[in-house]
């Protein structure tokens, strides 16, 4: 269920936008249109549409326009032209074109906002600040700290509740912005490059408290970022934007797999593939291993035996190999060395090499109860040396 | 050369009309005020005066203490006020500073509007600009003569030639503080449901604060080194005798007077001062 359609939008920053606009259709590039109106092109265009409980990272160089859609989401940009539409129950708002108690009403109960400066008010208590927004929705003040009290535990800082957000580091006074955020109890987050001002070990602990929270909490998240790794490890879509415009939105395996532009391509050039590569991408398929007396060849010593697309058995030199089946929940250390573990096919990089350490043997990839391929050392070195990211390769 | 000079431009003049036209058609206006104002004011010396010194010394440490608790302030304060009774100065220095609170407390509470407003809307502070500078540049004796005219002799025209010298502190420094509010923080208010009047109050009132305050502290200071042109006029405190020793060459009597006037400059700056840098801080 969609419960942000961004559709057809653009932004423009200036007082000359009935002149703009016509330039923006002729196909006018944003130096061109600066140079002729005056105005800045802040998004040109933009499709997006966000389901409930996905993260949706807007990516992007500084000046790409990724915070300047995310702040229409809100309605602190307006709208030149285009709909952004926002779920409220079981009607779409659309932000541009509400009145001033609708915003206010999707602002309190909707949409909340997390920003990259952390923006807490240095005057009130770490408590008082992430009650703010909860006074915005008009709760009564003992309910309210008594709330906030609680989205201060979630983040574990009730122990700094009556601090103020200079004596705290950057780290947590963004986990107080988080709180703010989370407190308000809406259902659509935004996050202004959240962690780019934090160090990189502090960003990724709180990458990880994100994706921890996100898990119990189910929230919908439009997320800037202009980290690459960032975005390929908490978002579940990508959306790549460049001069005002969106050139690539896809998951955010196809993103690194499939780049759109050479953009695209740069930016994915030097990503960490255990952390968005599937064994399905990885893996050497079945129809191109080599079958002998009914046998798939591994290699010379090793052969597997399928019956209707299914694993039967390994054999290596010295008699058959015991295979289990793993799930992200097994738990390595008890399983046997010397095992070949079957594997669900859109395993994760990280996990396969993971079990290659462990077991000293391939893996079976299986995908609806059917062998579909193998992974093999051969693989892993393929990806680690990132010839999977490139239109090229791709292409051939 | 000859030309220029004979054709003179009646600037002059025009200003006396409009200062006459202002006497004759709202006499009945600046009246009333010069009434309020002259009543409030005596009736505050009075009611302070007719406080013994002594008790008045101890709540202002009670005051003192609850602000700021330093114990060198109050020994400081103390001392001034003895040596200030001592010299004779106690009621001059009452009113002295019973002038300087009402023209502060004027000045800020048409101020501070003020700033806001200019601080939201810049052709406003565009328009204001030269008019603060004009108030503050203008020598004080200058605009002395229209209110003398407007409001009689005694503490009003005192108190109006203060406000009009002193009102610029608190309008510039509210303006400076309301529109040097980060962004982030406006765009935090608006981004969790602020209406105009909560952004204002709860967002650009507190972020400015330590601004308004040092406008205010600032304000203070202005009025005071107001006290002795406003004494020409007719306002009581310390600023008569200063002008009376003066006018009879009396240097003991002007030096008393001046070291009264600096002790009640140094303890209201160290009363004002601390609280709004340690909410800058």
């Amino acid at each position: 269920m969609s419960v942000v359609t961004i559709e057809n939008v653009d932004i423009v920053f200036g007082d000359n936008k009935a002149k703009t606009l016509p330039l923006m259709d002729k196909g006018h590039t944003r130096d061109q249109i600066l140079g002729m109106t005056g105005d800045v092109v802040g998004v040109q265009n933009a499709n997006i549409e966000v389901n409930e409980g996905e993260i949706c990272v807007l990516m992007g160089l500084s000046g790409s326009g990724k915070s300047t859609l995310l702040r229409a989401v809100n309605g602190l940009n307006k709208i030149a032209r285009g709909r952004c539409l926002v779920r409220d129950g079981d009607k779409m708002v659309d932000m541009a074109k509400c009145d001033d108690a609708t915003l206010r009403h999707m602002r309190t109960r909707r949409v909340s906002m997390v920003f990259q400066s952390f923006a807490l008010m240095p005057w009130l208590t770490v408590l008082e600040n992430v009650a703010f927004g909860l006074e915005m929705q008009g709760m009564p003040k003992a309910e309210r700290l008594k709330k906030a009290r609680e989205q201060l535990k979630m983040v574990s800082l009730d122990k700094w509740a009556n601090k103020k957000p200079d004596e705290l580091s950057g780290g947590m006074r963004q986990r107080v912005g988080l709180a703010r955020a989370f407190a308000m109890d809406t259902d659509v987050l935004l996050m202004d490059e959240p962690f780019s001002a934090l160090d990189p070990l502090i960003r990724s602990q709180l990458q990880d408290e994100l994706i921890e929270l996100q898990k119990r909490l189910n929230k919908t998240i439009i997320f800037v970022s202009h980290d690459l790794d960032e975005a390929l490890k908490i978002g579940t879509k990508i959306a790549i934007m460049e001069s005002a415009r969106i050139i690539q939105e896809d998951a955010p395996e196809q993103i690194v797999l499939n780049p759109a532009t050479e953009y695209v391509e740069k930016f994915v050039a030097h990503t960490n593939p255990l952390n968005v590569l599937r064994g399905s991408s990885l893996m050497t398929p079945l129809t191109e291993l080599a079958v002998q007396d009914e046998h798939v060849v591994i290699n010379e010593d090793i052969k597997m035996k399928l019956e209707n697309g299914k694993l039967v058995s390994v054999q290596g030199p010295r008699g058959d190999i015991p295979t289990a089946r793993w799930t992200p929940e097994t738990i390595l250390a008890n399983v046997p060395d010397n095992t070949v573990f079957i594997v669900p096919a859109n395993i994760a990089m990280r996990d396969a090499v993971e079990l290659r350490y462990h077991s000293n043997h391939f893996m079976v990839l299986e995908e609806a109860d059917q062998c579909v391929g193998i992974l093999n050392d051969h693989n892993f070195y393929h990806a680690l040396l990132g010839k999977h990211f490139g239109r090229e390769e791709a292409a051939a | 050369m000859n030309w220029l000079t004979d054709n003179k431009i009646p600037l002059g003049a025009w200003m006396e009309n409009f200062v006459d036209w202002l006497v004759t058609a709202a006499s009945g206006f600046f009246d009333l005020v010069s009434i309020t104002l002259e009543t409030m004011i005596v009736t505050m010396v009075d009611a302070i005066d007719s406080i013994h010194p002594l008790a008045v010394i101890a709540i202002i440490l009670v005051g003192v203490w609850f602000l700021h608790r330093s114990i060198g302030l109050l020994i400081f304060i103390t001392l001034s006020l003895l040596l200030i009774i001592n010299m004779g100065y106690w009621v001059e220095t009452i009113q002295t500073l019973v002038l300087v609170v009402s023209a502060t407390a004027i000045s800020v509470l048409i101020g501070v509007p003020i700033g806001i407003a200019a601080a939201h809307r810049p052709w406003l502070y565009t328009m204001l600009r030269p008019i603060l500078d004009l108030m503050q540049t203008i020598p004080t004796f200058v605009y002395l003569i229209p209110t003398l005219i407007l409001f009689g002799l005694g503490y009003v025209p005192g108190l109006i030639s203060t406000i009009i010298f002193a009102i610029a502190a608190p309008i510039r420094l509210t303006y400076l503080g309301v529109s040097k509010v980060p962004n982030e923080l406006i765009e935090a208010g608006l981004a969790f449901g602020c209406t105009k009047s909560k952004l204002l109050y709860k967002v650009e009132l507190p972020a400015a604060m330590p601004n308004i305050m040092a406008g205010v502290t600032q304000c203070i200071m202005l009025s005071l080194s107001m006290v002795v042109v406003a004494a020409l006029v007719g306002a009581d405190g310390l600023g008569k005798p200063v002008i009376r020793a003066l006018n009879t060459v009396n240097i003991s009597q002007g030096f008393e007077a001046g070291v009264a006037i600096v002790l009640v400059a140094i303890m209201l700056d160290r009363i004002c001062k601390s609280p709004s840098s340690k909410n800058a801080g």
